[in-house]
């Protein structure tokens, strides 16, 4: 939580644009077929589900509406996050674990360069251009999965289903579904950054805190999920 | 030490350092001057690297000052560390290169990131060339350190604490975990470089022959190899040995006096040279 102040003070300091270009394609690119995968599926999954809910009701009609609500307020930046907290909170957790361990740290210190400016800045800088990004990529997918199955299972027509995913959304879910991913993206970079700058006792440390890293990141992104909804849905009103 | 008048390169002050209640270094006040050497000899644990890392001010001490070229490092911000830290050159127990940079991108680091030099990015390359050359390394620069043995990684470190000809240089166990010969032949390059350099050198190290090499032995520059220092002219750079033990500082002095000492425990130093 520290590093978190330590950080919001060097974001106007020189800035290191090929490390944070690197990362942001580590990142982004990297993290690009995961995220489409997952968001195919679980549109694909939901959809199926809510279908037959729906049904009892006979409104098959608004599984669209449903897909695109639960995705974009929900799934797609949770799961997006949980899969990019799997990937990322740990890779630059074991990295930067890693070059504590071995000196490279102080090293950078004593050559001249602050490790948090040099390290964390460019991959939080990263981590929260990217996850909205691949969060409205995921939820886009996520749809897309959604309506194979309307039309070749559930056999709605295709317009009626776009209309309907696009009809469901307010600018409420979609300042909602752009916040979440932001916000995660803070704790998947820092969880990393944080539990890898403060790894002691050589590789078995780097272990321990790549997995610190996982489970720290995972549950804040649940206990800010719920927070973030509660806030927007009390705002909502309506 | 003659020279009242000369100031310190770098000097301890009752310094203490403890992390977490485990106490590293316990009251260590010296001084070391220009141009002179210190061997630092102990056991592993015995605090050796948190002292060298105590006076590039990686570490803060608990109590007590540290000063490097008279300034007061210790209350310092890391800002302002930072160009006291260009002033120092440091090779780190595990060399420490960046993983992730080539050799030629590990030397140029200081070069291109200590803010307090500004180092023409025209003369980047050649520096980084002439100091991989020196310590024998001419042939490597697009290789990475993974790719390197032991004793060249050690090298390449060597050549980054040294491109930017820094007054003062510190070495944590340059011989540790190598073999003798290339052991020796790393010694060989830290006496050359402080020949060459003239610069105030600390040296930590678990092994006495070390000390004893940089002690007796200088750089003959023109067959390219170490001879022994005749006795006479003993350079002018001093050498002095100290020893510590589990965070406390038990000898400092010269050569002579560190072979005659009674301590079963510099004995133990002592005794391994061969």
């Amino acid at each position: 939580m520290l590093a978190g102040r330590a950080l919001k003070n060097i974001f106007r300091r020189p800035h290191y644009g090929d490390d944070i270009a690197l990362q942001m394609d580590a990142i982004g690119v990297g993290s690009l077929p995961i995220v489409v995968m997952i968001g195919f599926f679980s549109g694909a999954v939901m959809a199926l589900q809510m279908s037959r809910a729906l049904s009892q009701y006979g409104q098959v009609g608004k599984t669209g509406t449903l897909v695109s609500l639960i995705l974009v307020r929900e799934l797609g930046p949770v799961l997006t996050a949980i899969m990019v907290a799997g990937r990322n909170s740990t890779g630059i957790a074991s990295e930067l674990g890693s070059m504590k361990v071995t000196e490279q740290i102080d090293a950078m210190r004593a050559l001249g360069t602050d490790p948090i400016q040099k390290l964390v800045t460019p991959r939080v800088i990263a981590t929260c251009v990217m996850l909205p990004l691949l969060t409205i990529i995921a939820d886009f997918v996520g749809m897309v999965g959604g309506f194979i199955i309307a039309k070749f299972v559930l056999s709605i027509e295709s317009r009626q289903y776009w209309t309907s995913v696009w009809r469901a959304l307010e600018w409420n879910d979609v300042t909602q579904g752009l916040l979440k991913p932001l916000v995660f993206a803070l704790i998947v970079s820092l969880m990393g950054c944080y539990h890898g700058l403060k790894t002691t006792g050589g590789t078995q440390g780097v272990g321990r805190s790549t997995t610190q890293a996982m489970v720290a990141a995972t549950v804040l992104i649940f206990v800010l999920d719920l927070l973030i909804t509660k806030v927007f849905v009390s705002q909502g009103g309506s | 030490m003659d020279g009242k008048a000369r100031t310190a390169v770098l000097r301890f002050e009752n310094v203490t350092v403890s992390f977490d209640g485990d106490v590293a270094l316990r009251d260590i006040s010296f001084a070391a001057y220009e141009g002179e050497s210190r061997i630092i000899l102990g056991a592993a644990g015995s605090g050796k690297t948190v002292l060298l890392k105590t006076a590039m001010g990686l570490t803060k001490p608990e109590s007590g000052k540290v000063f490097v070229f008279g300034q007061d490092i210790s209350t310092m911000s890391e800002k302002r560390l930072f160009d006291v830290r260009s002033k120092i050159g440091m090779l780190f127990q595990e060399s420490a290169l960046f993983d992730s940079l080539n050799i030629e991108e590990n030397v140029a680091y200081p070069l291109l990131n200590q803010p307090s030099i500004h180092c023409p990015k025209a003369e980047v390359l050649p520096r980084v060339k002439q100091t991989l050359e020196f310590v024998e390394l001419g042939g490597t620069l697009a290789r990475f350190p993974s790719e390197l043995s032991g004793g060249m990684r050690r090298r390449a470190a060597i050549a980054r604490a040294v491109v930017t000809e820094p007054p003062l240089q510190m070495y944590d166990s340059p011989t540790a975990g190598l073999d003798p010969i290339t052991a020796h032949t790393i010694m060989a390059l830290l006496i050359k470089e402080r020949d060459v350099s003239q610069a105030t050198t600390l040296l930590v190290t678990h092994r006495y022959q070390d000390g004893n090499l940089m002690a007796n032995f200088r750089y003959n520059s023109e067959q390219g190899a170490l001879e022994p220092a005749r006795n006479g002219a003993k350079q002018k750079s001093r050498t002095t040995f100290m020893v510590l033990k589990e965070g406390r500082l038990i000898f400092e002095s010269d050569q002579d006096a560190i072979e005659s000492s009674n301590d079963p425990y510099i004995g133990k130093f002592v005794k391994q040279r061969v």
